[in-house]
C-alpha cells in the first residue's frame, strides 16, 4: 500500500499505517476464512479440471507433441485472442467511465431504472444480442436501409455483422456494466472533500481528476479492467456468432478442436495455454494493484450525490445518459418492439413501420400445441432461472465473503504461512473464469460421476457452474470496499465495547452494503444470463430462459422466431425486476450519518 | 435495522418457495430415485441431444406398458453429447444414447460405446439405413440437408434455381449462398459431405474455391444463417443450407395461417446430404432388458409417427405414416449424395482443415 510513494494531495491515509485486528495478526482467522472457497474450488474446480486434462492428454498416442502450439495457425489465434481482447477492454473503459461518473455523482429521475437497464444485455444469449444488432446495424437494419433510400444506393453501405467491428460492439454492449458498477459504485463513496480541497488550492478541474480522482479510483478501475479483459480473452458466443467463421479466440479453438475435431491433447493443451495466459494476467493485476490501493476513507453513497443544477450541467449529463442509452438501451428497446410485431407483413425487417401490434408470440408461449414433454411456460421457465439465480447469489455471497475478507484483512499478517495463502490463492480466484467452458464442462462430466457426487443428473450441477463464474466477481466487488474501510472506524467502535458482531453491522456493512450488492447483482446476472454451461448440464424437462430461447431459434418459421423474441423480452424484465428488487434491499445502509 | 432484517428474511423465503419447482419438480424421478434398482419403479435413462422432443404421450404409453420411468439427460448438440460418452464410457450416464448421425457415427463405433442389438423391428425398416452390420446403432430417423431457396426472391428476379451443386459456381448466383462453418454447424457439416461425394476428393477443394470466388457467405451456425442472412428472414442470400423439411416447417409454425410455404427446397440429384440419426444401447448400461424395449419403441410406429411434428425428421419404418403437411409439402430427394461411413470416419477431420484453409484463410 501507498507502495509508489507518489504525494496524493489531501489523502487521509497518507502516513498513516492501518493495523490488522489481533485476531487476524495470529493468522489463524486467515485459514479459517479460506476454508469454504478453498474446498469449493478444490473439488467443482480443480478435481475436475485436472481429471480432464490428464484423460485428454493420455489420448495422444505417445507423447503429446508441444511443438504443434508454436504453429502458425495457434500462434495467430493467441495473438488474435490478445488483441481482440485489449481493444475491447480499452473500448469498454471508454465507455464505461464516463457513466460510472454520471452514475456516481449525479442524481437524476429516472436513474434506477437506467443503472438496471444497462445490466440487461449481461443476461442476454448471443444469437438474440446479433439479432438485436441486425435489426439496427444488419444488411437490411434500419441504419443501412436508411442510408440506401438517402443517399440512393442499390447495396448496403455497411457491413456490420461478421466483422471485428461487431465483436467489438458486442464486447463494449455486454461488458460496459461491469466498469458502471464495479468503478461507479466505488467512486460514489470517494470524500468529495478531497477533490474539493484541490479544487481550493487552485488545482484545474483537470488536475483533480488526474492527481487526485483517478489515483484514488485505480483499484476499481484496474479490477474493472481485469474483469473485462479476461471475459473479452475468453470470449466464445460472440466471436462465434457476431465474428464468424474467421475469427478465432483460444476459447473457440478450444470448442472447435474438442468437438468437431476431437483432438482432444490439443484442446486440452490449448486450455493450458489459455489458464496460464490468465494466470500471468493475475499476477500482474495483483502487483499492479499492491501498487495503486491506498486506504481511503469511504462514505455511505448517500452523502456525495449532486442535483443536476445548471443547464450546462443537465446538457452534459443528458448527453451522457442518452448516448449510453442509444449504444445499451436501443437494441434492447427494438428487441423488445419485435416481440410485438407481425413480422410477416414486411418479411421481418423494418416491420415495425408497417407492420400491426400483436400479442401472439406471447400467446402462444403459452400453449403447447403439439403436447411435447418437455414444453413449460414461461412462468416455469422464468422460475427455474431465478431459483438457480438466486442459488448462485446465495452460494457465490457465502464463499465470497470470507474469501475477499481475508484478502483484504489479511494483507499485513505476521504468519508467513497464511500470508503465503493469501498471496496464492488472490490470482487462483480467477481461474474459474479464464477457463475453457468445454474443458470444465467435460471434467464435471467424467470426475462428478461416484457417489456421493454423482451429480451428473442433477440439479444441483447448474448453480455450481454458475457459482465457478460468479465467485470471482463477487470476490472483486467486494474485497476493494473491505479493503477501505480504514480500521481507525472500527478500532473505537471496539474500544467503546462494541462486539465484533456489532462492529461489522454498525461499521462495516453500512460501509460495504453497497459493494455487497453490486457482488450480489453480479451473481444475479451471470447465472439468469449464462448459456454455455446451463445447456451441457441442464435437464431437458427444466430449461432455465436462455436454453428455451435458443430451443425456439433453432427451428424455422416465423411463430418459433417469434416466441424466441418474447421470451427474450421477459429475460429482460425479469433482469430489470431483480436488480431493481436487489438495489432496493440496500444492506444495511444507513439513511443517516 | 432490524425491519430491514426481517424484510431479508421475507423476501429470502419467498424467493425459497419460489424456487422449490427447480428444486424437486414434479411428474419426473429426482436423481437419487432415478439411481435403478432403488426405488419401486425402475428407471430406464436416455441420453440424447438438445432438439430432442417426444410427446408426452408417447412416452406415457410406454411407461405404463411397461411399469417404468423414461429419464432423459440432453448433453448438447450431437458432437458434444458423443464427446461426454465417450469420455465416460467406463461409467455412463445411462442406458441409451439416441441421436448420433452418419456423420459422428464413425466416431461411436471406433470408440466402441455401443453394445449389439438386433432389434426385431428391423424387419419393418429397409436396409438402405442400417449402416452398421453389427447392429450397435440402430436408425432410428432420417432428415435431408438440402438448399433452401426464398420463393419470392426468385420469382421477382426470375432467376431459374440451380439443378446442381456445379450451378452454384455460375456467375447467376453470385453472392446469392449462405453456408455453414462445417467445423461448428452440424448442417454445414453434411453439406461439405454432399460436396466431397460429388466432387470427390480432393476435388471438392477446387469446387469450394470455386464457390468462395463466388462469394458464399459462410457463418458460424443454421440459427445465424437462417434468420440473418437469409432473405426469407431479412437477410441478403435467397439460397440458404438449411434442410428439406424446413419449408413445410415454415407452414406448420407460420404465424398466421398461409397456404404454400414461403421458400422451397432444392432437391435435385446429389445435393442433398442424407442424415440418419441412431438409437444405441450403451455398453455398462444398467438394465439392459428395459433399454432393449425402449430400442424396439422407438422403432415402433407409435413413435415414429409423433417424430416428424416434433424434431422435423422422418420415420425409417416404412410402416409409419407422415403428417398431411409433410405429404403435401415436403420434397424428400430421390437421390440424395451418399458417402461411405468409414470413409467419413477416417476424413472427418482432414476434410473439415481442409475446408478450412481454403475457404476461411
Amino acid at each position: 500500500m501507498d507502495g509508489d510513494g507518489a504525494a496524493v494531495i489531501g489523502s487521509p491515509a497518507a502516513g498513516q499505517e492501518a493495523r490488522p485486528t489481533p485476531a487476524l495478526r495470529r493468522g489463524g482467522l486467515v485459514w479459517l476464512l479460506w476454508l469454504p472457497p478453498v474446498v469449493f474450488l478444490g473439488l467443482f474446480y480443480f478435481y475436475p479440471l485436472i481429471s480432464i486434462l490428464q484423460v485428454s492428454l493420455s489420448r495422444a498416442e505417445g507423447f503429446f507433441p508441444w511443438e504443434v502450439l508454436f504453429s502458425s495457425s495457434i500462434l495467430r489465434v493467441i495473438g488474435f485472442t490478445f488483441w481482440q481482447a485489449i481493444l475491447s477492454t480499452l473500448l469498454t473503459l471508454l465507455a464505461g467511465l464516463p457513466g460510472a461518473y454520471l452514475l456516481a455523482r449525479y442524481d437524476f429521475p429516472g436513474k434506477g431504472l437506467f443503472r438496471a437497464l444497462t445490466a440487461v444485455p449481461f443476461v442476454l444469449p448471443t444469437l438474440v444480442v446479433a439479432a438485436a444488432f441486425n435489426a439496427l446495424l444488419g444488411p437490411r437494419g434500419w441504419l443501412n436501409l436508411g442510408l440506401m433510400a438517402l443517399f440512393d444506393l442499390s447495396s448496403p453501405p455497411l457491413t456490420f455483422v461478421n466483422t471485428l467491428a461487431a465483436i467489438l460492439v458486442a464486447h463494449v454492449f455486454y461488458n460496459t456494466t461491469i466498469v458502471l458498477r464495479l468503478v461507479g459504485d466505488f467512486w460514489a463513496r470517494l470524500d468529495p472533500r478531497l477533490a474539493l480541497a484541490a479544487r481550493a488550492l487552485g488545482a484545474t478541474p483537470w488536475q483533480v481528476f488526474r492527481k487526485v480522482t483517478l489515483p484514488l479510483l485505480a483499484p476499481a478501475i484496474l479490477a474493472a479492467a481485469l474483469l473485462v479483459f479476461i471475459f473479452d480473452f475468453t470470449s466464445f458466443g460472440v466471436i462465434l456468432v457476431l465474428g464468424g467463421p474467421r475469427y478465432a479466440t483460444l476459447e473457440v479453438e478450444i470448442y472447435n478442436q474438442t468437438t468437431g475435431l476431437f483432438n482432444l491433447p490439443l484442446a486440452a493443451a490449448l486450455s493450458i495455454v489459455q489458464l496460464l495466459c490468465t494466470l500471468g494476467l493475475m499476477l500482474v493485476y495483483t502487483r499492479l494493484s499492491e501498487k495503486v490501493t491506498r486506504a481511503l476513507t469511504l462514505y455511505p453513497d448517500v452523502l456525495p450525490r449532486k442535483r443536476l443544477r445548471t443547464w450546462r450541467e443537465r446538457l452534459a449529463a443528458g448527453f451522457l445518459a442518452g448516448l449510453l442509452s442509444l449504444f445499451l438501451v436501443l437494441p434492447l428497446a427494438g428487441l423488445a418492439a419485435r416481440s410485438f410485431t407481425r413480422l410477416e407483413p414486411d418479411r421481418g425487417q423494418a416491420a415495425l413501420e408497417s407492420g400491426g401490434f400483436t400479442l401472439d408470440f406471447y400467446r402462444a408461449l403459452g400453449e403447447n400445441p403439439r403436447q411435447s414433454l418437455f414444453y413449460v411456460s414461461p412462468l416455469t421457465s422464468v422460475s427455474i432461472s431465478l431459483g438457480y439465480a438466486f442459488a448462485t447469489v446465495v452460494l457465490a455471497l457465502l464463499l465470497g465473503i470470507p474469501a475477499a475478507w481475508a484478502l483484504a484483512r489479511g494483507e499485513r499478517v505476521k504468519n508467513p504461512l497464511a500470508r503465503w495463502l493469501n498471496r496464492s490463492m488472490d490470482p487462483i480466484l480467477m481461474l474459474p473464469i479464464g477457463t475453457s467452458a468445454v474443458t470444465l464442462g467435460l471434467g464435471f462430466v467424467i470426475a462428478l460421476d461416484q457417489p456421493p457426487l454423482d451429480l451428473r443428473a442433477s440439479p444441483l450441477l447448474i448453480p455450481l457452474a454458475h457459482t465457478l463464474v460468479a465467485f470471482p466477481f463477487v470476490v472483486r466487488s467486494l474485497t476493494p470496499a473491505i479493503r477501505s474501510v480504514q480500521p481507525r472506524l472500527r478500532q473505537p467502535a471496539a474500544i467503546l465495547g462494541a462486539s465484533p458482531g456489532q462492529v461489522i453491522r454498525y461499521v462495516d456493512l453500512p460501509l460495504i452494503g453497497r459493494a455487497f450488492l453490486v457482488a450480489a447483482t453480479f451473481a444475479f446476472t451471470i447465472s439468469l444470463g449464462e448459456f454455455g454451461a446451463t445447456a451441457m448440464l441442464s435437464r431437458p424437462e427444466y430449461p432455465t430462459v436462455p436454453v428455451a430461447i435458443y430451443r425456439f431459434l433453432g427451428r424455422p418459421g416465423g411463430i418459433n422466431y417469434g416466441q424466441a423474441l418474447a421470451l427474450s423480452t421477459i429475460l429482460m424484465l425479469v433482469c430489470v425486476i431483480g436488480m431493481l428488487a436487489i438495489e432496493r434491499l440496500r444492506v444495511g445502509e444507513v439513511s443517516e450519518f | 435495522m432490524y425491519s430491514k432484517i426481517s424484510f431479508l428474511l421475507v423476501t429470502f423465503l419467498f424467493l425459497l418457495t419460489a424456487c422449490a419447482p427447480a428444486a424437486t419438480p414434479t411428474g419426473v424421478v429426482t436423481p437419487e430415485e432415478g439411481d435403478a434398482g432403488t426405488g419401486a419403479t425402475p428407471v430406464i435413462r436416455v441420453f440424447t441431444h438438445d432438439s430432442f422432443d417426444v410427446s408426452e404421450e408417447v412416452v406415457n404409453e410406454f411407461q405404463n406398458a411397461n411399469n417404468v420411468e423414461v429419464q432423459f439427460l440432453a448433453g448438447g448438440d450431437t458432437g458434444s453429447a458423443l464427446n461426454r460418452l465417450i469420455l465416460a464410457k467406463d461409467n455412463p450416464p445411462a442406458d441409451v444414447f439416441y441421436g448420433v448421425d452418419n456423420t459422428f457415427l464413425g466416431r461411436a463405433l471406433a470408440e466402441d460405446i455401443f453394445q449389439p442389438y438386433e432389434s426385431p423391428m428391423l424387419a419393418e425398416i429397409p436396409d438402405q439405413f442400417e449402416l452398421d452390420p453389427q447392429f450397435r446403432a440402430l436408425p432410428v430417423d432420417y432428415g435431408d440437408v438440402c438448399l433452401n431457396y426464398d420463393i419470392q426472391y426468385f420469382t421477382e428476379n426470375n432467376l431459374e434455381l440451380p439443378a446442381s451443386l456445379e450451378d452454384l459456381t455460375l456467375p447467376a448466383y453470385r453472392g446469392l449462398l449462405v453456408v455453414q462453418n462445417p467445423a461448428t454447424s452440424s448442417p454445414g457439416l453434411a453439406f461439405l459431405l454432399a460436396t466431397i461425394a460429388n466432387f470427390g476428393d480432393p476435388g471438392y477443394l477446387d469446387y469450394w474455391a470455386d464457390l468462395a470466388a463466388n462469394e458464399v457467405k459462410v457463418v458460424s451456425d443454421w440459427e445465424t444463417a437462417y434468420y440473418t442472412e437469409f432473405t426469407r428472414w431479412g437477410g441478403a442470400y435467397p439460397l440458404v443450407v438449411s434442410y428439406g423439411s424446413s419449408p413445410p416447417a415454415e407452414v406448420i409454425f407460420a404465424e398466421e395461417p398461409i397456404d404454400a410455404p414461403p421458400t422451397g427446397a432444392i432437391v435435385a440429384e446429389g445435393t442433398c446430404f442424407r442424415q440418419i440419426e441412431f438409437v444405441g444401447i450403451l455398453r455398462g448400461a444398467q438394465n439392459v432388458e428395459l433399454a432393449q424395449k425402449w430400442v424396439d419403441f422407438m422403432l415402433s410406429t407409435t413413435f415414429q409417427e409423433d417424430m416428424p411434428l416434433k424434431m422435423f425428421v422422418f420415420p425409417v419404418n416404412e410402416n409409419a405414416r407422415l403428417d398431411e403437411t409433410f405429404e403435401k409439402f415436403l420434397a424428400i430427394p430421390d437421390q440424395p449424395a451418399q458417402l461411405d461411413l468409414g470413409l467419413i470416419n477416417e476424413n472427418r477431420e482432414r476434410w473439415i482443415q481442409e475446408w478450412t484453409e481454403t475457404v476461411l484463410r
